[in-house]
């Protein structure tokens, strides 16, 4: 029974080890920062961007510096 | 006899089975105690930091880490030349490490953004890997002895600035 929980407990921490799910340090996050992985229009981007931040009173979560770089 | 024999065999598969699950588990929780306040920080003589290393022996540094594609990275740059200008003589050390994966992408930066405090260049990544920063860019002030005063997370404009500014002249006095 003991053998059966230790082996058990050693397949659940394999499944959690060998999911190939990598985190990307933060000094690794260039290429996510590059304006090109932003989503959206690029020309109407800034423009709606700057509607939305008028009217939420917040900004950022889109492109580089608050999106995929993980800056600050 | 053949019972003894299973009995053995079974003990040895139950320890065997033990020591997977103890070294699964621990390599699960092996996550690297990030640096605090009160820790020595590494040798930087010690990770192949391109550029030279400058003598930082007794002296108060400030420890920063930027790449060129950190918008607030490049905000940073101004106030930690104006902190180099104002403290470089009292005894402040800045060092910036660079962490841009081409060396050209740093260059270019540093043409737009100039800096007469010093620059190594963490090609490898060992420096990072060791200290693991938590976000771009982060910051380190030692005190004469070396030991981590502070750790600044991101760059925040004014409020870093008027931190290192507060910490800095306590550490210098």
């Amino acid at each position: 029974m003991k053998t059966r929980h230790l082996l058990l407990l050693a397949l659940m921490a394999a499944s959690g080890l060998l999911t190939g799910c990598v985190n990307v340090q933060p000094w690794e996050r260039g290429n996510l920062a590059d304006p090109a992985m932003t989503a959206g229009n690029p020309l109407g981007g800034s423009m709606s961007e700057h509607m939305w931040f008028s009217r939420e009173a917040a900004s950022g979560g889109r492109g580089v510096g608050g999106g995929g770089c993980g800056c600050n | 006899m053949n019972t003894s024999l299973n009995k053995k065999n079974n003990q040895t598969k139950t320890k065997l089975i033990a020591t997977v699950a103890v070294q699964l588990l621990g390599a699960f929780l092996a996550v690297a105690a990030p640096l605090k306040e009160g820790d020595a920080f590494p040798n930087l003589n010690q990770f192949g930091l391109e550029g030279t290393v400058p003598d930082i022996h007794g002296k108060v540094v400030l420890v920063d880490f930027f790449a060129s594609w950190c918008h607030p990275c490049q905000e940073s740059f101004p106030v930690m030349e104006e902190l180099h200008k104002q403290y470089g003589g009292k005894g402040l050390v800045i060092i910036a490490i660079n962490l841009d994966k081409n060396k050209a992408d740093m260059d270019d930066f540093l043409k737009t953004h100039p800096a007469s405090f010093v620059i190594l260049r963490d090609a490898g990544n060992k420096l990072v890997s060791q200290v693991k920063i938590p976000t771009m860019p982060s910051s380190f002030l030692l005190d004469r002895d070396g030991k981590i005063h502070a750790f600044h997370r991101g760059f925040k404009g004014d409020e870093t600035r008027k931190q290192y500014t507060g910490e800095i002249e306590a550490l210098l006095k």
